[in-house]
């Protein structure tokens, strides 16, 4: 489904804030992979998303989704298959506009062809988001036609995973994306995350801070350090696995303990 | 007791408010919704009259409204390229457009600072020639007016619920999720700016064949009576849907240009202060949230200072 191969990225190169954020590497994803993804801080997690998302185009090495060589693609037309979650919740919302017109762009601009600009929602589809709203247990779908701007974090956020996912994509990022919520709220955003990915086998990788969710979530773990991966569990190998233990393949792998100071350890 | 206003100058007011509110829709797709200054609308204004004018003059008074709102989206795509493409900072496109148009306005006007179009048959006269009634002789400007800003109004509100006009207001709203979206920035500022300039473009002509003849400063100081009939209409009905907001922007427009008559009818402010008087309502309108946040914060300074001192 999705194939990097020999990826670099440098920032700043030759000069004395020069930082390797990515070297050669390679990362192959089946159709239907659930990967949590956790590293060392700087560890170039971050960037390996923005060169997946095209934030910016790699220095070297291709990145091919579903047979299609995206290596030079715009970030804008690479984001009709990927769908993508940041850490901030603000960032996937427009706050002044209604929960209907967010619902209603998001499922425009990939259910329909690229030229239909004037394309607007049925009344059909309106009754599709309210549906889909009523599966977030948020009582959004009440709210429709309220600004945004009024939603918590943890709703805004559910509601970009809503957003994102609404047709499914052909990948989906998540990069920390329930870290700035409230233990309660990210665990229920994830609880959705879990239903959404899972009902429409969406190929997705997720950036996580806690341990024990990179392990029980998905189908396989993968531990980056300085631009590379170190570690990529998946099978039996990776459901006998304890934090304890991975913590110490790490150090073995890495050459180094685990410095992250947000690491969730429990 | 001499009356505050006559009916004839009510009735001017009305058609200028209508003719206002469609720059007042310009900014209000510019400002409020991309969140850009465009100040290119005082040239463009005249442009749509010096375009409009011309082909009225050849003869085509019906193609004049579209010629000058082609004129319109040339101006608002120059300025959107250089402001995206060239990476000119947006207030900055606007400024220099707008002082480019006053040769290219000079140039339509066949060299001359003043164009008149007196005996040629415009979009007001056809539509005098509808009927012979004495009602309509009178009133055939402002119908016509009124049915213009009616169509324009519902398109725009149509507009902005197509999955364009979705995409061009959540560029204004919030780039980064534009930018992860499938929807190129670009694109979306482009298209509004044009839209806007096509709107003042089609605003400036109206003014012009209404009122016959016009000179290159027709447009001037434009960019802020437009945004202080778009502050007063959102002041009056606030933020909410778009259509709520259109129908703000219109009253805003119309309610403006009849605090102006009153002031100048009843020699409150003498013609000549007009423009200072759109100045510093703007101004003030704009003002006013910061200046009430540091009153209250005095109020809050001096509320703590008292209960320090008990």
């Amino acid at each position: 489904m999705l194939v990097l191969s020999h990826l670099s990225k440098t920032f700043n190169p030759g000069t004395v804030n020069e930082k390797k954020a990515l070297r050669q590497l390679d990362l192959t994803l089946a159709e239907g992979d659930f990967v949590t993804i956790v590293g060392s801080n700087g560890a170039g997690k971050s960037t390996l998303f923005n060169a997946i998302a095209g934030a910016f185009f790699v220095d070297e090495g291709s990145i091919c989704l579903a047979g299609e060589d995206i290596t030079f693609l715009p970030e804008y037309k690479r984001s009709r298959q990927i769908g993508r979650l940041f850490q901030d919740p603000m960032r996937g919302t427009a706050p002044h506009m209604t929960i209907e017109e967010n619902l209603s762009l998001a499922y425009l601009r990939t259910s329909r062809k690229q030229s239909a600009f004037f394309s607007r929602p049925t009344r059909k589809d309106r009754q599709f988001f309210a549906q889909q709203l009523s599966r977030l247990g948020m009582g959004l779908e009440d709210r429709m036609r309220q600004p945004v701007g009024l939603l918590s974090g943890g709703q805004r956020q559910a509601l970009t995973l809503l957003m994102a996912t609404i047709v499914p994509p052909k990948l989906l990022l998540l990069d920390e994306h329930t870290a700035a919520l409230d233990p309660a709220t990210a665990e229920k955003v994830l609880t959705i995350t879990k239903q959404v990915v899972a009902d429409s086998k969406i190929t997705t990788l997720m950036v996580t801070h806690n341990m024990s969710h990179a392990l029980e979530l998905g189908n396989r773990t993968i531990m980056m350090d300085n631009g590379r991966i170190v570690l990529d569990l998946s099978g039996e190998e990776r459901s006998g696995m304890t934090v304890p233990g991975l913590l110490e393949l790490f150090k073995q792998n890495a050459g180094k303990n685990l410095d992250n100071d947000r690491i969730l350890l429990s | 007791m001499p009356t505050i206003l006559s009916p004839t100058a009510f009735q001017t007011a009305l058609e200028v408010g209508a003719i206002y509110s469609l720059v007042a829709l310009a900014l209000f797709i510019s400002f409020s919704i991309l969140d850009i200054a465009d100040l290119s609308t005082d040239g463009c204004y005249t442009l749509g009259f010096a375009v409009g004018a011309t082909v009225t003059l050849a003869g085509h008074p019906i193609l004049a409204l579209f010629a000058a709102m082609l004129a319109g989206v040339c101006s608002g795509f120059i300025t959107a390229f250089l402001q995206t493409r060239l990476g000119v900072q947006s207030i900055l496109a606007g400024i220099i457009v707008n002082t480019g148009l006053y040769t290219v306005n000079l140039a339509v006007m066949g060299w001359s600072s003043n164009l008149s179009i007196y005996g040629s048959d415009t979009i007001f006269t056809l539509t005098k020639k509808l009927s012979d009634s004495d009602f309509w002789k009178d009133w055939h400007e402002l119908f016509l007016l009124c049915a213009i800003v009616l169509v324009v109004s519902v398109l725009i509100c149509l507009f902005f619920s197509t999955r364009l006009g979705l995409s061009i207001r959540a560029t204004g709203d919030n780039v980064d999720m534009v930018r992860a979206s499938s929807i190129n920035p670009v694109f979306t500022i482009t298209v509004g700016l044009c839209l806007a300039n096509a709107l003042t473009a089609l605003s400036g002509c109206l003014y012009g064949l209404l009122n016959k003849s016009c000179d290159i400063n027709l447009g001037t100081g434009m960019v802020t009576v437009a945004l202080a009939s778009l502050v007063i209409g959102e002041s009056l009905v606030g933020k909410g849907s778009v259509r709520r907001r259109v129908i703000g922007v219109i009253i805003g427009a119309v309610l403006y240009r009849i605090i102006i008559a009153i002031a100048i009818s009843a020699n409150i402010v003498p013609t000549e202060c007009f423009k200072l008087v759109s100045g510093v309502i703007v101004a003030v309108a704009i003002a006013a949230p910061q200046v009430k946040k540091m009153a209250a914060l005095q109020r809050q300074k001096l509320a703590a200072k008292a209960k320090g001192g008990q």
